[in-house]
């Protein structure tokens, strides 16, 4: 009995096409897709001699990451550092004070639809504008310096605050935001009583995480002239001063990794 | 005084929740409001404070007519209906006192409620309420520290805290077990006697709803069915809200449970004595 029905059930099983149905669209898309691989490949035009030279102040470069330099340029360095912390800071702070009315008015749970237009179109504003093209943008209407580095962090802490606290304002339990209502709380009173304490650790956790990305940041944007620890290893790298550049990367490095674990402890403490 | 007349709900989908639903609640009577899901139950008792907007229709709380209040009057209409609900809808990362303190809302301005300090006769009708129910040892409790029957109870302080009207209470005992279910019923029932509160309980289970209301109205797809005092829900009555059922099976059954409970009790006494 067994033995029949194992002759009447197929015993080969493929896994179906999950994409691209046709066997032939198949084939024709991966030998495009080859050929315009190898096509492109042949276009980049290498020039050895560079690639030689490129190896050569490489090697340099490494080499002055073995021995940094902290002492010759410490001035600038320490000048720098201060600067590119307090950027951080007060962009974050800032940018999350700004950010939270932001995200309370692109939630769609709270907002009229007008508001929520308005503050989405903000939102998506910031993220759009990568931080080096605002920095630039803002480079050039406010000169060189912190400035105009703190007003990029600012403005991208709200784009990324304000879109993640809206998206969990959305995601609350709405049960408990009735309730608080049910009580005839007030607008006010159902944000403080209702909303706030469902978002709260997630507030806190996000910024902290921003604080750590706006240190990051800060030191990228300052290559294009907006101040800080950035400018610092742009004027070392255009001297080829690369001791001096290896020890302001090595001091980026232990702050990013401080930062984070700091950062990533603090939230787990607030839940 | 709660009065409802010709109450319509119907949704932007276009479904009908409610038609031309009408009853008078007197003062102190504890109603209990059955029917299958989605029979209207949660919007009727939603329209009341209009968490859910009537389509038509008019509900009175005493004299005012709680249809036509501005967004303003509406919040003080609120502060006088307590409400509690299904999964308790505690503010879950908030202190036990904060959440019954919350009831409050609707009579302190903002700055009070955000720095919490609230009124000396608030706390002290907290504290009272707490004890009232059982709870005075978890004051500072966050709320999601509790049980679901302490939860429930913290629910019912909360709307006490409003110095409410009326009660409305959407499915009290849904996710508690029977033993916690008849507590929090005979709680919600006691305090409703006590202060001579009007109740309207949203509640599935028919036979806690017999044993414990003083009046039962039924819905069937949003239409009223029956209204009358438990003794009259007879199978008939049932068969028209619910359905075909085999009504007197399922009543022999909480029959037999209530005498395996009655056996129990009489075990663990049993037990307690030997001891």
């Amino acid at each position: 009995m067994s033995v029949a029905n194992l002759q009447t059930f197929p015993s080969t099983w493929k896994k179906p096409p999950q994409m691209i149905k046709s066997r032939r669209w198949r084939i024709i898309l991966m030998i495009g897709a080859v050929c315009y691989l190898t096509l492109a490949l042949g276009s980049v035009e290498i020039n050895w001699t560079r690639v030689i030279d490129g190896i050569e102040r490489g090697q340099r470069f490494i080499q002055g990451f073995l021995e940094p330099d902290f002492t010759t340029r410490w001035r600038d360095i320490r000048s720098g550092l201060i600067e590119s912390l307090t950027m951080t800071f007060t962009s974050t702070v800032v940018g999350v004070l700004i950010s939270v009315p932001i995200g309370i008015g692109a939630a769609r749970n709270l907002a009229p639809p007008w508001l929520y237009l308005i503050c989405r179109s903000i939102i998506a504003a910031s993220r759009a504008l990568q931080e080096i093209i605002v920095a630039i943008f803002f480079v050039a209407l406010f000169g060189f310096g912190a400035f105009a580095g703190f007003l990029t962090l600012s403005f991208a802490t709200i784009g990324f605050i304000g879109k993640l606290l809206a998206e969990d304002i959305e995601d609350i339990d709405e049960s408990q935001a009735e309730a608080i209502r049910a009580t005839g709380a007030s607008w006010r009173q159902l944000i403080n009583y209702g909303i706030q304490p469902q978002v709260m650790p997630r507030l806190i956790g996000l910024s902290l995480y921003r604080l750590d990305i706006n240190f990051r940041e800060s030191a990228v944007i300052g290559i294009v002239g907006a101040g800080g620890i950035g400018a610092a290893l742009s004027t070392s790298l255009s001297r080829y001063e690369y001791d001096s550049a290896g020890a302001i990367l090595l001091i980026i490095i232990a702050i990013v990794m401080t930062a984070e674990y700091l950062s990533g402890h603090l939230r787990r403490l607030v839940k | 005084m709660l009065r409802i007349e010709q109450l319509t709900k119907i949704y932007k989908t276009g479904d009908r929740a409610l038609t031309e639903v009408g009853f008078t609640v007197p003062k102190g009577q504890v109603v209990g409001l059955i029917g299958p899901s989605g029979a209207g139950k949660s919007t009727l008792i939603r329209c009341v404070n209009r968490l859910v907007e009537p389509s038509s229709g008019q509900i009175f709380l005493n004299d005012l007519e709680v249809t036509d209040l501005g967004t303003f009057e509406l919040r003080r209409a609120r502060r006088r209906i307590g409400m509690i609900f299904q999964e308790y809808a505690l503010v879950e990362r908030l202190t036990v006192m904060e959440n019954v303190l919350s009831g409050r809302l609707g009579y302190v301005p903002f700055w009070r409620s955000f720095s919490r300090r609230f009124p000396a006769e608030d706390i002290a009708k907290a504290y009272r309420l707490l004890d009232r129910v059982g709870l005075s040892d978890h004051v500072d409790k966050r709320a999601d520290a509790l049980s679901g029957g302490q939860r429930q109870r913290v629910g019912i302080a909360r709307a006490l805290e409003q110095d409410p009207e009326l009660l409305l209470v959407d499915e009290p005992t849904a996710s508690l077990d029977p033993k916690t279910s008849r507590q929090i019923m005979r709680l919600i029932v006691e305090i409703c006697r006590e202060n001579e509160l009007p109740a309207i309980i949203n509640i599935h289970d028919v036979v806690l709803a017999q044993q414990f209301a003083d009046r039962i109205i039924g819905l069937q797809a949003g239409r009223l069915v029956f209204d009358g005092p438990p003794a009259h829900l007879t199978e008939a009555a049932l068969t028209s809200i619910y359905g075909e059922e085999d009504w007197a099976a399922m009543r022999k059954g909480a029959a037999e449970d209530a005498l395996a409970e009655e056996e129990m009790e009489r075990e663990a006494r049993k037990l307690m004595r030997a001891v």
